[in-house]
């Protein structure tokens, strides 16, 4: 291979060091107008009307907008189509938009948004998911499964209490996972323009353009075809631009009823409000081992703190339960998890998108059963490793697993073995592996449709168009399209021009969500490039009187294996081919395969491939203070086959960056005001400076190793690595506090203070450890129960009844999870 | 909502200010109300819109700017205050075609990511290399402290200043 492999820079890598890249604030049109937001400051209130007339008489003012110019609900899941545009009779967090002003500059629709007069009437607030279950009325949304909890799901592969119950050694352990954000540095901004025939095309800063064009078309009641979404390049997204907004309903709506461009650009507090960001997760995870610790049996329990709406937290609720299975074997395994409907942001995907609540509490678990039975947990893990081209309890497919050979790679970068348990006080070493998805088996809303799709445009200049609906969000993806393509035609990727992120313009790619881009848009892309080198070859074949298979693709040129003088260059093979063909144009498409899970719910968890990474971190803890300094990370991940290596080790770095952030210091945490100050429910840190993030005094150093092992499954065997290498920080750290002062903080992020608390609590006698000491009750329904394929399952649950049919939604979107 | 009558208003007219300042080693004459930062002076008025912003409160480092040389927040700093001034945006750091060393590093080594920061990093990198040609890993990292990246982990972004300040010399 000529390309692929080699480190290089990236095909947009030029405009964004010149500042050539248009962000979507970057834009602006002739006659553009600015819009802003009134924002509910209570964290949850009927909404008794909204008083517009002195804002909409204010200079520069054109347009007010309130909850009823939005009247159709929307949302990003089809179970949970519970968000408007502007709040219709309620307000269920502070920031929920209530109101949106349209005006000549931004500064007077800034000012006439003061002016709006709201009357709300204050409703009870819930803080939490334990808040949520304690109070069931009100009800923040009537669709609620019951009581203030969004839903509640549950499954059992194996008779779990049975292996319990003969268990030599069981664990119970209590974790908790604080929320968190994205924190793109780009705020969200969204630009809309009625075209000069009518349409409407929408320039946002949205990772989903797919599905945004959904929500535009079912929120406005337009035809989607009459809809054009450009997705800017993110800058950066994590999963926080992945939900329509309510901004972008808006700005489009407004610029329908003026006819004229309309702009917004949100605030950092604002941005702070559209969170979509890491649900905080109380766990309690129990697992039963034999004497060795080789797990036998796994009973897990999440419940989930979802914010006020639905987002994909149906989805973020079962994939704390999906992916344990695909790193150890596990015999047998129940989960049940739940969300929680509580006044604050809205939770959603974030890297690693419900996974790294339970890894954390998977891997902290692993070290602590190492601990216990005197095993080192480096072996206790590569014991029982998943076997490659497997089927586990819950029938997710485990394709390749480079697993091993990451964990051997960082155990011996950090000399783990030797100096595991045996390094000073205050300094310590901890292991972690995890796994993720490489694009989720389903998408959003239920069809036999592809996932991704790429269209090639070939010219007599020689030119290359690589089209595609995929979004460049900063990980890369514009450059493995152009990467990938140039491969297979011999060319260079700087040869072609690549033009994604357009629903008008592109075939449909789902979005840049699941790490699902390289695997899905790569294949679809070695389709339509295949298909184009097969039309240029015959017709070079023809002209050089020669067999195809004897046809080399390199350096621009088409030439004869054996005698590569002899060859045309890739311009003149293109002009032979359109010559032969008439005008060139070629498709590809890619759909995963099918799923072995049949049971309902089974549709969250499968991928057509699964990414594996081990990290161990090294840490210096001051005892006295709880300092806590990470000071190196060893990080393996198994990429398949690195496509740019430059850009592969980059999200791994990137990855481990976001990790240590969660880990150390990142949190979304909410105070009460004063009774007297309205007991409002309040952000405690909307600004960039007060909610801490890493700086660069804060980033150790990092050694990287990238595993490759190629899945058949990958284009040309690459897998995922936006998201996986994330996943094992934030144990890897709590194991090496761990091994530094023998305290356990079962709690992220891990700070200094709970560090002191536990070591205070050892000086006292009482168990070195932070940590929640129990789990609420949920009040579990009865588990769908799905035999295990080495108990004679099929992938179905033999308790499930049938789906009432409901033949006015059935018609239209289906359900996921299935 | 229709439009709703408009009462009339007084005429905004004389609010603006008229500056002279240099811009990328180009001679510039702006004319802006006299409330707006450097920043939106640069972003709106000049359509110089590599320089981005983040937060507008002087907290990520996106918006950076070289003035007289020096990395400043251009968020934080009004354009009033520029008068004379020579201010580098990144759009300013190539020589006609000939990209900087630090622009060429990033987009070979991948410390451009997203590329929202980069323009804000880039500048007070330049910066940096100006005064210390040779900086060593901690003299970067306190020059980068106050510039927020989330895509990187900032270790590309180290390697990259490395090896232009090497290519310089």
């Amino acid at each position: 291979m000529n390309i692929i492999g080699k480190p290089r820079r990236r095909v947009d890598g030029r405009a964004k060091v010149t500042g050539q890249t248009r962000f979507a604030d970057d834009l602006t049109l002739p006659r553009m107008l600015w819009c802003r937001l009134l924002r509910s400051h209570l964290p949850h209130a009927r909404v008794d009307g909204v008083d517009t007339a002195a804002a909409a008489a204010a200079r520069g003012v054109k347009l007010v907008l309130t909850g009823a110019d939005f009247p159709i609900p929307y949302g990003i899941l089809p179970v949970s189509q519970d968000e408007h545009a502007l709040a219709q009779e309620r307000v269920r967090f502070v920031g929920d938009p209530v109101a949106a002003v349209i005006a000549t500059s931004e500064e007077a629709a800034q000012a006439a948004v003061q002016l709006l007069a709201p009357r709300y009437t204050p409703l009870t607030t819930i803080s939490d998911a334990h808040d949520a279950l304690a109070t069931p009325a009100p009800q923040l949304h009537t669709y609620a499964e019951v009581g203030n909890l969004h839903k509640r799901v549950g499954f059992e592969f194996g008779d779990v209490d049975a292996s319990f119950a003969s268990a030599p050694h069981v664990f119970d352990d209590s974790f908790f996972y604080q929320g968190n954000t994205h924190l793109p540095i780009e705020q969200h901004a969204t630009l809309a323009a009625v075209d000069g025939d009518g349409k409407l095309t929408v320039w946002s800063s949205t990772q989903t353009p797919h599905y945004l064009h959904r929500a535009l078309a079912k929120a406005l009641a337009m035809p989607a075809a009459h809809i054009r979404v450009i997705a800017t390049p993110n800058g950066g997204g994590f999963g926080g631009k992945s939900d329509p907004f309510h901004h972008e309903i808006v700005v489009a709506g407004a610029a329908l009823r003026t006819g004229r461009p309309v702009k917004i650009c949100l605030s950092r507090e604002e941005v702070f409000y559209c969170h979509r960001g890491r649900h905080p997760v109380d766990m309690r995870l129990r697992t039963a081992t034999d004497a060795c610790g080789k797990i036998l049996a796994m009973d897990l329990e999440t419940l989930l703190d979802g914010g006020a709406y639905g987002s994909y937290g149906v989805a973020s609720t079962f994939y704390t339960g999906a992916l344990q299975t695909v790193t150890y074997e596990i015999p047998r395994y129940r989960f049940r998890g739940a969300r929680a409907f509580t006044n604050k942001p809205p939770c959603g995907p974030k890297r690693g998108h419900g996974t790294p609540q339970p890894r954390f509490a998977q891997e902290v678990q692993l070290d602590k059963i190492a601990v216990a039975l005197g095993r080192n947990p480096a072996d206790l893990r590569l014991e029982q490793l998943c076997k490659p081209n497997s089927l586990t309890a819950n029938y997710m497919r485990v394709g390749t697993i480079g697993l091993g050979r990451c964990i051997d790679a960082v155990v011996e970068g950090s000399r783990f073995r030797e100096r595991w348990g045996k390094l000073p006080r205050g300094r310590g070493l901890g292991i972690a592996c995890s796994s993720y998805l490489c694009g989720a088996g389903l998408p959003i809303y239920w069809n036999k449709l592809p996932h991704s799709g790429v269209q090639l445009k070939l010219d007599r200049s020689g030119g290359v168009t690589a089209f595609c609906g995929a979004t460049e969000i900063g990980q890369g993806s514009d450059d493995v399209l152009a990467g990938l393509v140039a491969e297979v035609l011999g060319i260079d990727p700087f040869d072609i021009r690549v033009v994604t992120g357009d629903t008008d313009l592109g075939p449909v790619d789902l979005g840049s969500y699941s790490s699902r881009v390289t695997l899905m848009m790569g294949n679809a892309a070695l389709e339509a490039a295949g298909r184009a080198r097969e039309l240029i070859a015959s017709a070079v074949a023809a002209e050089l009187q020669l067999p195809v298979a004897r046809l080399g693709f390199a350096e621009r040129r088409v030439f004869d294996l054996e005698e590569p003088t002899r060859g045309l260059s890739f311009a003149d093979a293109v002009i032979a081919a359109e010559t032969r063909h008439g005008t060139l144009g070629t498709v590809g498409s890619y759909r995963p395969p099918d799923s072995a899970a049949r049971y309902k719910g089974g549709g969250v968890g499968p991928s057509p491939a699964y990414s594996y990474s081990a990290a161990v971190i090294e840490v210096e803890v001051c005892p006295d203070t709880g300092w806590l300094d990470v000071t190196q990370v060893w990080i393996g991940h198994d990429i398949g086959r690195s496509l740019n290596p430059a850009s592969v080790r980059g999200q791994v770095e990137g990855s481990v960056y976001m990790g240590l952030g969660e880990a150390l210091m990142e949190e979304s945490a909410f105070r009460r005001l004063p009774p007297k100050r309205s007991d409002a429910l309040v952000h405690k840190f909307p600004s960039l400076l007060e909610y801490k993030s890493p700086t660069t005094r804060e980033m150790p150093p990092c050694t990287t190793y990238l595993i490759e092992d190629p899945d058949p499954q990958g284009p040309l065997g690459a897998k995922e690595v936006g998201q996986g290498p994330l996943l094992p920080i934030m144990p890897a750290v709590a194991n090496a506090v761990f091994d530094a002062v023998g305290v356990r903080v079962d709690e992220v992020p891990i700070t200094p203070e709970k560090i002191v608390r536990a070591l205070e609590e050892a000086a006292r006698g009482r168990p070195a450890r932070v940590g929640p000491t129990g789990f609420p009750d949920v009040g579990w329904p009865e588990p769908l129960r799905v035999a295990p394929p080495w108990e004679g399952g099929d992938g179905k649950a033999a308790n499930e009844t049938p789906r009432r049919p409901r033949p006015d939604k059935d018609a239209k979107d289906k359900q996921v999870p299935r | 909502m229709p439009p709703q009558p408009q009462p009339p208003q007084p005429p905004t007219a004389g609010s603006k200010v008229v500056l002279t300042l240099t811009v990328n080693g180009e001679a510039a004459e702006v004319a802006f109300e006299p409330h707006k930062t450097l920043l939106e002076v640069l972003r709106e008025d000049l359509a110089l819109t590599g320089t981005k912003h983040g937060c507008e409160l002087g907290e990520c480092g996106a918006c950076a700017v070289l003035v007289d040389g020096k990395p400043v927040l251009s968020c934080l700093m009004l354009a009033l205050e520029c008068g004379g001034a020579s201010v580098t945006t990144v759009e300013g750091l190539a020589r006609g075609a000939q990209l900087d060393p630090l622009q060429d590093a990033f987009a070979d080594l991948g410390a451009a990511q997203c590329g929202y920061c980069t323009p804000g990093i880039l500048v007070t990198a330049r910066a940096l290399l100006d005064q210390h040609p040779a900086p060593t890993r901690p003299q970067i990292e306190e020059a980068l402290a106050g510039n927020l990246c989330r895509c990187t982990g900032y270790l590309s972004i180290y390697q990259a200043v490395e090896q232009a300040a090497r290519k310089a010399r």
